[in-house]
């Protein structure tokens, strides 16, 4: 059964985001992880850089194939995840948890709130 | 995401157990497979490495080609010598164009000096009986086995799983070492020893009716599992074989794919010298180089491109395969590959990453 966590927003191409103070942490989903397969890889942003909202920010690779992920707000990053690079299999385990991905400061503090609720992405990922 | 598939999808005979066993399915050259069950990739592809895995590759074509000159023609269309070869014995090789070209690889077992059996891909199905209807001669019939499927079964456990010994009631009677021996089991079930992943293993071409049974019976064994098409590409590429439509096809001659060795040596002559080569490539760096990335010579050159690449679930490492400039074909030779517009160190390689475990 796919896992959707209460408490976090969502996005359609299956980010999660969690809101902390003036700090949101992004991961992907685990509907999206278990549609990659077990990942191998993850490219992650430079800390500082300045993503806008849709762009292609994180790269995750799977055995299958590599995936784009796409900044679900606007904002600078200010961590990324740097576990990853030696457990890649974080992402697919605990996708909400051990596997995040970024922390950006986002650039309006109130674009979190725009995003799909636990319910909404439920919704959306049975369409 | 894609969720759902298109209904006209072919499937073949074992489609309801693949979902039965939780098999993820995607299409593949126009059918409906399983590109991992529920353990994924990694842990399919390990199992394989450690134990045996069940393959089903019953999308490939199979075929007979019988009748008075048939060494012939096979050696006509494809550039091995068949008239010594071994009876029972199993061959790969390639069917060539006019232009050296590849349209496909293929196993032909040789069952008699006027009968063969063909093995070949599911995504050149169409063009490959083509090919060979065309080049007939009256004498020859060709008769493509739509009703059998294909299982294979790879890796160090597979002897015992498919022995007499095994508490399978449904293998029994191989006879004798040959590579291709018929098994007691209905009486029409014929085994190769070969397969695509270096280990160890045997293709079981089976009549279609019989297959599913036939594989919940094998399944019964706790060292066998059943592997999807994602590990079979991780273990093939593992070992440096070549996947058509991506590392060889029609403007690739067999010596550019590293493939000299299924050429005849009067026929070598024939081909043009190579340009380019088809080498392994070592990627010094954890992000995964795959099918069109460029490679340069570190003058910044570009010297060709990869043509397969993934992760090697044994070596916990990124490789690849491509065609780079055969003055750059020596294994070791250091050059670049561009990543997302970062270069990456990688090395020449040779074809296979692991040393195969077949058994002839």
């Amino acid at each position: 059964m796919t896992n959707i966590a209460e408490n976090l927003k969502y996005t359609k191409d299956h980010e999660w985001v969690k809101k902390d103070g003036d700090v949101a942490t992004i991961g992907i989903t685990d509907f999206a992880q278990n549609s990659l397969g077990d990942l191998v890889y993850v490219e992650l942003p430079q800390i500082g850089r300045k993503v806008e909202k849709g762009e292609e920010f994180v790269v995750v690779e799977s055995c299958k194939a590599a995936s784009d992920v796409y900044a679900p707000l606007s904002g600078e990053v200010v961590e990324v995840n740097t576990a990853l690079a030696d457990s890649p299999e974080s992402v697919n385990s605990e996708p909400y948890d051990s596997g995040w991905l970024v922390k950006l400061r986002p650039a309006n503090s109130d674009d979190a709130e725009a995003l799909m609720s636990a319910e909404e992405y439920k919704n959306h990922i049975s369409e | 995401m894609r969720k759902n598939y298109s209904a006209c999808m072919k499937q073949t005979a074992l489609n309801t157990l693949h979902k039965e066993l939780g098999g993820k399915m995607v299409e593949f050259a126009g059918y409906e497979m399983p590109v991992q069950y529920t353990e994924g990739i990694k842990s399919e592809h390990l199992w394989v490495r450690s134990h045996a895995g069940l393959f089903d590759v019953s999308h490939m074509g199979q075929a007979m080609l019988e009748g008075e000159g048939a060494i012939e023609l096979l050696e006509k269309i494809t550039p091995s010598p068949f008239s010594k070869t071994p009876l029972n014995k199993a061959k790969y090789t390639v069917l060539l164009n006019s232009n050296g070209g590849i349209i496909d690889d293929l196993i032909i077992t040789k069952l008699a000096d006027d009968k063969f059996f063909l093995v070949y891909n599911a995504g050149c199905k169409e063009k490959d009986e083509k090919f060979i209807q065309d080049n007939l001669p009256a004498s020859l019939t060709f008769t493509p086995l739509r009703e059998r499927s294909l299982i294979a079964i790879q890796g160090s456990k597979a002897e015992a799983i498919l022995s007499p010994a095994s508490t399978s009631p449904l293998v029994g009677g191989t006879e004798g070492g040959q590579e291709y021996m018929t098994i007691k089991f209905a009486g029409d079930v014929f085994i190769s020893r070969l397969g695509y992943t270096g280990e160890d293993g045997f293709e079981i071409s089976i009549p279609s009716e019989k297959a599913a049974e036939y594989c919940k019976e094998l399944l019964k064994n706790p060292d066998l599992k059943p592997i999807g098409l994602g590990a079979r590409d991780s273990l093939r590429l593992e070992m440096g074989y070549p996947l058509y439509g991506h590392d060889i096809d029609d403007n690739t001659t067999p010596l550019e794919a590293n493939l000299q060795w299924v050429v005849a040596k009067d026929k070598r002559e024939n081909f043009p010298t190579p340009q380019k080569m088809r080498v392994g490539i070592e990627i010094m760096d954890k992000a995964i180089a795959r099918e069109g990335t460029k490679i340069f010579a570190l003058d910044g050159s570009e010297i060709g491109v990869i043509t397969s690449g993934g992760y090697s679930p044994t070596l916990e490492k990124p490789i690849a395969q491509g065609y780079v400039k055969t003055s750059f074909a020596e294994a070791g030779t250091e050059v670049e590959v561009e990543l997302r517009g970062r270069k990456i160190k990688a090395k020449t390689h040779k074809l296979n990453f692991i040393e195969p475990r077949t058994k002839k």
